[in-house]
């Protein structure tokens, strides 16, 4: 049965011995064996052994384990340049350099060693030195997580702060509240008196519930500092592993003072905190240090960075190809032509002054071994024409690519005011990748959320509170306002008589203006009583707040509402010292909306005080009194459960009378409310919708009053089922609690909003509008997914939502492969609807949820899965573990081909972040994981919308054009070699001095290509973010073709060709200068060469669109640069000049012959070219041509109705994203002013001065 | 429940305000180039431009392509042909023979007639075609620091296969100098007046001055078991050898002219000059040719048709293209920024 599973594993097994063959890399296999003990515990696999307490026995074998130190780094010292050369010549392209560079050192280098190894040493020293650098960043990182401070136990119950690198296993710590574990620990206590402690997992599986750790109870004891003067134990356990949930041990602890270990404890998962999670909720734990460093599980969890390469370095390694295909052919031409002449005795003693029989013999040049020497000439062929691939192109790019991470890392507008931080660019490879991303996966708590939960809105008794016009509303409204602007542009645009049209707009405009100004005031309004300043609660309405509420209608059921909100919990108060005056408390719980609940609850007056093991105490609100404490017994409390949905708790109030009040997801409760209990359902649901519309999680409230009798025989079954023991006892108890929770009277609902950042939904839908897709990988579960959903616009109420999910777990082979075939129908079936009534205005989601998704990404259907998923605007995968995140990353890239970028925060999201195209971090929180595994990292999510569309759309231009410029530019040069080698007999000599050959790329063009690559800007940033439009260009990306890239070569290859024939037939034979000199190798070379300056110089001029006095200086100033060069040259004396002696100021710069040879050259050569860009412009434009027409073209913006339109609808039209919804709100509103204002017309029709005008306007609308 | 927590609470709630004087430091700096605000002109090719392009390289052009071509008719030349006329008809290697042999009479006379008033200085060139001055074997085979510098007379390391003879070392040596080409020519008009040819300063400056030195003296020159070209008076220095200077300076392409000398009076137009030349050098082996060359020069130099016409139609075609692209624009403009060419409205919905 190749099913899911078996796949899965494959893949994992796979994960799994690349792991290994890292360690094998990073010689950990050195790492002494462990010792055996076979009395003990030891069966291999389980065989180290902590001396708690007595962390000095680590220090000697065979209990010497690894440290607390761990590194991220690639290298150390001493291996970091045999490593790091070893990566430099993976590249082919550098191994023909170094060829070239060795070749170049014997007799056959047509020009100085100098030239060919200075280059090389260069760039492979530029790529060791950004390695060693960003190796260093990992390195700082690393230091600061190895000198964190944790406090540890050094003898006689003393505590010091010492560095987390320093701690060695055995070590008791004591870790205080929101701190992390230095490493994995057993728990021995914590600050609470029965030894529990809340931990924070986010960093390991993404999940922010608390979980709840609980220690051994013979370890309770031990909660003071001084207390562990005496400790001593030993802990045998399993050896270090990467599995998270799993740990199997036992504690040999000495009871008494006495020397012996007497008793022996079986030690779990539940004693065990893991290294980088959180103790929250909890003052201080103590614990003894089991792994350290790279032994802890979450270390050995982490995969090795692979070093990602962007597809454009990718393609130009096909270009490299072809240019050295293009080497090969032009070399094998010249030495078969060398043969050719060689070959025959004939043909040498015919060339008499060149002496070829002389005994003393050229090798290059032997008639009698022409094969030899044709393969002479071929090596030095490679060499000189080595030109056409520009190892100076990986040395721009390397320099480029780091000033463009600068510009990223200095964009003022990447800085995050509240964390003071900015976008950092980790690693520079993949700048230009950010231009073409189409698949976005991201993550959602600490992503998108803040992970923050805020009360919102609640609707008790059916009547809303809390409640203003939702921001679809408002912001339909306003652009309404400029639809209508535009509209009149397009009427103006017609035939139609101007004041027809005026008349129409103002009608439709007044009403739409007065509605703004309502909404404008609602907006002044919240500004001014919004921000209640209370964390967690953002709700305002005169009408409950302030205790407003009683002098309501139906107060019992007020107050019934918060006190379901204030009783029904698990949470606790603590003490909040901010506020201590106001008598206000801070709550804990086990889920962040419980903890808004009471803070609600306090606002509204219901404070909960104080819990006992067996009461609730609650300062309420007495509608007759002003304030009373009220202590609730808890008989019964009911809890939550992921398949109950609800929870529920039974308590007796003062006066003896007993409450169910129970809390729940809306359809559960709804099921279960009595005959008379549902006198609000009605309103309440249509609450319920719009709540969920906005994105705000809803929780619906019941209650329900108990006789005593009724309770006590309820009571009986519950505690019988409670007492059973054995598998069947969970689904007795509910079955009983099903039995209570039953008639309900229902009293409303509360709406909970789990806060979005800053900016995201404007981040996604400009995202969306730019034609990227957006997918949400979150370990949350289904619900909150999708609300989250709704609340970034990434689903919409009108859409056809798919939902794929599982009922039960896999238990049998069968089982699987029937669920299987269900998720198979299901995807089937949805994707029949989709082909079927695909529409446009037909939007879909789908909504997936992790074990569904296991299913789905088996092999056989993954595919269908994919192709599904593929077709819908938005796609939700809910409960998804880390490891299947980074497994719908690889799918989606590998089955889509698109480039994917993954964002997330958590630990949880760095086997995604590493598998994406790009891998961004999220910086905000603390974990530093998903940031040192990211190639970019950002403070705020909203940051990728400028990082995308301006700077990725920037960077991609910008790369794809200097590739290409190089390209062009060698092939011209080197082309040039060529072609005289066919003038000189296929000899190999060269037309140009060896130092004009260095000077070609190093001085005298790299500066302009290199100011390319890091200013060129089609446009400017407003207007990259007003036309997100643009950036599909680069999605498609249309910039790096091969189309284009052949187009350049071509251009290249003509561009040598004038060059080199026009000078030739223009200089030669006939005397170039007055006095009738006539000219020799070097005057042509000179010449030839000038004219390639000029060309390639002017050709970038010609390419680039943006010019500030920083490409001008470099552009002229590299022209300019060398006729001074060649001023110095000339100047040198004759020894160091050669043939180049006096040569421009003797020979060229005399001759107005070669003047106008350059200036004739240079047209031609640039002619094709502009002709090119002339038609293209004209008959072929692009968006960013038109744009920046658009844009910088006009003196005066004539039309700003254009341009504004034109910014709407360069819009990818998109289901997703804010704006999509307030279209679809437009619409809507639209009609309904349609209809109103065919009431009007109605009524206004019977006044016959109105008449006309309104027949008019029937008319326009139409 | 809790026990003493406000001691660590407390450092919890203290951590935020740690960060928040670093806060100001780590905002990027303000700096038009780190925003990328560089005032910038951003040039958009509009019909404008581009006609206006094309006209200035018109309007430029043609004026330079009428001036050279006016300057190359005023230039005369006179091209002569003498290598198969100045030999006994015969097969390639009788030809070789007869050149290859000392005794034989090598003299011979050629008439031009000028067919245009030539003003002085005519120069006289003699071309040769076909041969490789610019073979890698061949340029690389010369000292110049033996040129230069009496006291280098044995550097002759880089001059193979010429460096020395009979155990001596040759000034100069290598294989340029050693084929240094000796036809000689003499010219009379049809007066039989002579016309004295001027061989001073037929080299450029620059190696008269300092690559030939005046010190240095031909020595043990041709004295191998093969000769090459011509001999050289080991009497006179090489700074004053013009015509090694001149054959040194090695040509760029396989068919090239060298300076022989001036002639420094006009001759009218009719005239019929005499040329008695001795037809020593030996192209016949590789079949290249021999040509004896008079022409005048202008300011651009010899005669030139090439570049004037070139100037005339990259003009012509300039102003071609400028008056396609203003029909173009007059009959089917495109308005700068018309919306209607984005690709969002060409093919809307499709994206």
């Amino acid at each position: 049965m190749p099913t899911k599973k078996s796949s899965s594993t494959n893949s994992f097994k796979k994960k799994r011995s690349k792991v290994k063959w890292s360690n094998l890399y990073t010689f950990s296999c050195f790492r002494p064996p462990p010792q055996l003990n076979p009395s003990e515990f030891g069966q291999p696999g389980f065989t180290r052994v902590v001396f708690c307490n007595d962390s000095v026995k680590h220090k000697t074998k065979p209990y010497k384990y690894y440290g607390n130190n761990v590194t991220t780094t690639k290298y150390n010292v001493i291996t970091f340049l045999p490593k790091s050369l070893f990566e430099q010549f993976r590249r082919v392209a550098n191994l023909y350099f170094l060829l070239v560079a060795v070749l170049s050192v014997t007799s056959l280098a047509p020009f100085t060693p100098l030239s060919l190894i200075a280059p090389l040493v260069f760039v492979v020293g530029i790529s060791m030195l950004k390695e060693g650098v960003e190796d260093w960043h990992r390195f700082v990182q690393d230091l600061e997580v190895n000198s964190r401070i944790v406090k540890v136990h050094i003898g006689n119950g003393v505590f010091v702060d010492r560095t987390w690198k320093l701690l060695r296993v055995g070590d008791v710590v004591k870790v205080n509240k929101n701190e992390y574990f230095p490493g994995d620990l057993l728990l021995l206590s914590s600050s609470y008196e029965d030894g529990v402690c809340y931990v924070e997992t986010m960093n390991l599986d993404g999940e922010t519930n608390l979980k709840i750790k609980r220690c051994l109870e013979c370890t309770l004891g031990f909660d003071e500092d001084l207390k562990f003067d005496k400790f001593k134990g030993v802990v045998r356990c399993e050896d270090p592993n990467s599995s998270l949930y799993t740990f199997v041990g036992n504690l040999e602890l000495n009871d008494d003072d006495e020397d012996q270990l007497d008793s022996s404890y079986p030690l779990s998962p539940s004693q065990f905190l893991l290294r980088d999670s959180k103790l929250q909720n909890t003052d201080y734990v103590y614990g003894v240090v089991i792994f350290t460093g790279s032994d802890t599980k979450v270390v050995r969890n982490s995969m090795k960075s692979p070093s990602k390469r962007s597809r454009i370095e990718r393609k130009m390694d096909q270009v490299i190809y072809v240019l050295f295909f293009m080497l090969l052919l032009i070399s094998l031409i010249a030495s078969v032509g060398s043969v050719q002449y060689t070959d025959q005795d004939q043909t040498a003693k015919q060339w008499w002054y060149l002496e070829l029989m002389k005994e003393k013999i050229d090798v290059s040049f032997d008639p009698n071994k022409p094969l030899a020497s044709g393969f002479y000439q071929f090596l030095r062929a490679l060499i000189l024409y080595g030109y056409l691939i520009p190892i100076s192109l990986y040395v721009s790019i390397e320099v480029v690519k780091f000033l463009q991470a600068m510009l990223i890392n200095n964009d003022r507008h990447l800085f995050d005011e509240m964390s003071g931080k900015s976008v950092e660019a980790r690693t520079s490879n993949l700048n230009e990748e950010l231009g073409q991303v189409e698949m976005i996966l991201t993550d959602k708590t600490g992503t998108l959320t803040c992970n923050q939960m805020e009360f919102r809105k609640c609707s008790i008794e059916g009547i809303s509170y809390g409640g203003d016009a939702n921001e679809i509303v408002r912001a339909a409204s306003q652009r309404m306002n400029i639809d209508i602007e535009s509209y009149r542009f397009n009427l103006d645009g017609d035939d139609s008589t101007p004041r027809d049209s005026v008349e129409m707009v103002e009608i439709s405009s007044d009403q739409v203006n007065e509605s703004r100004n309502r909404i404008l005031d609602g907006e002044y309004d919240m500004k001014n009583v919004g921000g209640t300043g209370i964390k967690g609660f953002n709700f305002r309405d005169k009408r409950l707040m302030n205790k407003m509420w009683v002098h309501g209608s139906n107060v019992w059921d007020m107050m019934m509402f918060f006190r379901v909100m204030a009783l029904c919990h698990t949470g606790i108060p603590v003490e909040n010292e901010e506020q201590l005056g106001s008598h206000k408390l801070k709550y804990e719980a086990e889920s962040p909306e419980e903890v808004t609940f009471l803070i609600a609850a306090q606002e509204f007056g219901f404070q909960f005080c104080r819990r006992t093991q067996s009461s609730v105490f609650v300062k309420e609100i007495d509608p007759s009194a002003s304030e009373v404490e009220r202590e609730y017994k808890l008989l019964n409390l009911l809890e939550f459960s992921s398949s109950r949905k609800r929870m529920s708790v039974i308590v007796r109030d003062e006066y003896g009378q007993i409450f169910l009040l129970c809390k729940g997801a809306d359809n559960i409760i709804f099921d279960r409310l009595g005959d008379g209990g549902r006198t609000y359902q009605h309103a309440t649901t249509m609450h319920l919708a719009n709540y969920a519309e906005d994105g705000l999680r809803t929780m619906v409230f019941a209650y329900k009053k108990i006789e005593d009798f009724e309770y006590e025989e309820w009571n009986s079954s519950f505690s019988k089922a409670k007492a059973t023991i054995g598998p069947e006892r969970d689904e007795l108890l509910e079955n009983v609690s099903e039995n209570i929770e039953k008639d309900l009277v229902l009293l409303g609902a509360v709406a909970v909003d789990d806060k979005l950042q800053d900016g995201v939904a404007e981040c996604i839908d400009k995202l969306a509008q730019a034609g990227l897709k957006i997918w949400l990988l979150t370990g949350d579960k289904k619900e909150t997914a999708v609300n989250i959903g709704f609340a970034c616009s990434l689903l919409r109420h009108d859409m056809h939502l798919f939902h794929l999910s599982l009922s039960r777990d896999a238990e049998s082979k069968n089982q699987i492969k029937a669920m299987k075939d269900d998720i198979l129908n299901q995807i089937e079936a949805s994707y029949q609807v989709i082909t079927n009534e695909k529409t446009k205005d037909d939007p879909f989601a789908v909504v997936v949820d992790g074990k569904a998704l296991e299913i789905a990404l088996s092999n056989d259907i993954r595919d269908e899965f994919l192709q599904l998923a593929v077709n819908c605007a938005s796609v939700i995968c809910c409960r998804v573990s880390p490891k299947q995140k980074a497994l719908i990353t690889r799918l989606v890239k590998r089955y889509t081909g698109k480039m994917t970028l993954a964002i997330g925060d958590g630990a949880n999201d760095v086997g995604m972040i590493q598998e994406a195209d790009i891998g961004i971090g999220i910086s905000g929180m603390e974990g530093m994981q998903a940031v040192m595994a990211s190639d970019f990292s950002m403070p705020q999510f909203r940051f990728l919308e400028r990082l995308l569309i301006v700077h990725g759309h920037w960077c991609y231009k910008r790369i794809s054009k200097m590739i290409l410029y190089f390209v062009y530019k060698n092939i011209v040069f080197g082309l040039t070699l060529f072609y005289y080698e066919i003038y000189s007999r296929f000899s190999g000599d060269v037309l140009y001095d060896g130092w004009y050959m260095v000077m070609f790329n190093l001085f005298l063009t790299s500066l302009p290509v290199i100011s390319l690559g890091v200013l060129e800007q089609d446009v400017s940033s407003d207007v990259c973010l007003q036309f997100p439009a643009l950036y599909q260009q680069g999605q498609k990306g249309i910039f790096f073709s091969w189309k284009r890239i052949i187009g350049w070569m071509g251009n290249g290859i003509l561009t040598s060709l004038v060059i080199s024939i026009l000078n030739v037939y223009i200089l030669s034979p006939s005397a170039f200068r007055e006095g009738g000199q006539v000219v020799d190798i070097a005057h042509l070379g000179v010449i030839t060469y000038t004219t390639i300056v000029w060309t390639v110089n002017c050709q970038i001029a010609l390419i680039i669109t943006h010019f500030t006095w920083i490409q001008h200086i470099f552009i002229w100033g590299s022209i300019f640069s060398w006729y001074i060069f060649l001023l110095f040259y000339g100047a040198l004396p004759p020894a160091y000049s050669n043939r180049e002696y006096k040569l421009l100021v003797e020979a060229v710069g005399p001759a107005p012959m070669c003047w106008i040879v350059v200036l004739l050259v240079v047209v031609i050569s640039l002619l094709p070219y502009f002709i090119y860009m002339v038609i293209q412009r004209t008959f072929y434009p692009m968006d960013d041509h038109i744009i920046q027409e658009m844009k910088y073209g006009r003196k005066v913006v004539v039309d700003d109705e254009m341009w504004l339109r034109e910014k709407q609808s360069s819009r990818k039209p998109t289901h997703i994203g804010f704006s999509a919804r307030v279209d679809a709100k437009i619409l809507y509103l639209k009609d309904q002013l349609h209809k109103k204002r065919m009431f009007i017309i109605k009524s206004i029709t019977n006044s016959p001065i109105r008449r006309s005008i309104t027949i008019n306007t029937l008319e326009n609308r139409d | 429940m809790n026990a003493n927590a406000p001691s660590s609470s407390s450092g919890g709630a203290g951590s935020p305000d740690v960060n928040a004087p670093r806060r100001n430091s780590k905002r990027p700096k303000y700096s038009r180039f780190t925003q990328q605000e560089l005032p910038a002109c951003k040039p958009i090719l509009t019909p404008k431009w581009v006609i206006s392009a094309f006209m200035l390289v018109t309007v430029v052009f043609i004026p330079i392509g009428l001036v050279s071509l006016f300057a190359s008719r005023d230039v005369v030349e006179i091209v002569d042909r003498y290598d198969n006329a100045c030999i006994p008809p015969g097969t390639k290697s009788q030809k070789v023979q007869h050149i290859q042999d000392a005794r034989s009479n090598k003299t011979c006379v050629r008439s031009l007639t000028v067919t245009k008033r030539m003003k002085q200085p005519i120069y006289v060139y003699y071309q040769l075609d076909n041969y490789y001055q610019n073979h890698r074997r061949y340029v690389k085979s010369r000292s110049d620091q033996q040129l230069r510098n009496r006291g280098d007379e044995n550097d002759t390391s880089s001059c193979d296969p010429e460096n020395e003879a009979n155990g001596m070392s040759i000034v100069p040596c290598g294989l340029i100098a050693w084929s240094l080409f000796n036809d000689t020519f003499s010219f009379s008009t049809r007066n039989n007046s002579q016309l004295n040819v001027n061989k001073r300063e037929i080299s450029w400056k620059s190696d008269r001055d300092e690559k030939f030195g005046s010190d240095v003296f031909p020595k043990n020159f041709q004295n191998g078991s093969l000769i090459g070209g011509g001999r050289l008076n080991e009497s006179i220095p090489l700074s004053q050898q013009e015509d090694l200077i001149v054959w040194m300076r090695t040509a760029a392409l396989p068919t090239f002219r060298k300076l022989y000398g001036k002639i420094e009076v006009d001759i009218e137009e009719g005239e019929t000059i005499n040329v008695v030349l001795e037809n020593r050098y030996n192209t016949y082996s590789f079949s290249g040719k021999k040509k004896l060359v008079l022409s005048t020069t202008s300011w651009l130099g010899g005669k030139n048709n090439f570049i004037g016409i070139a100037y005339l139609s990259v003009g012509g075609l300039c102003f071609l293209l400028a008056s396609t692209f203003t029909i173009i624009y007059l009959v089917k403009p495109r308005h700068l920024g018309d919306p209607t060419y984005l690709s969002w409205n060409r093919n809307p919905g499709g994206h």
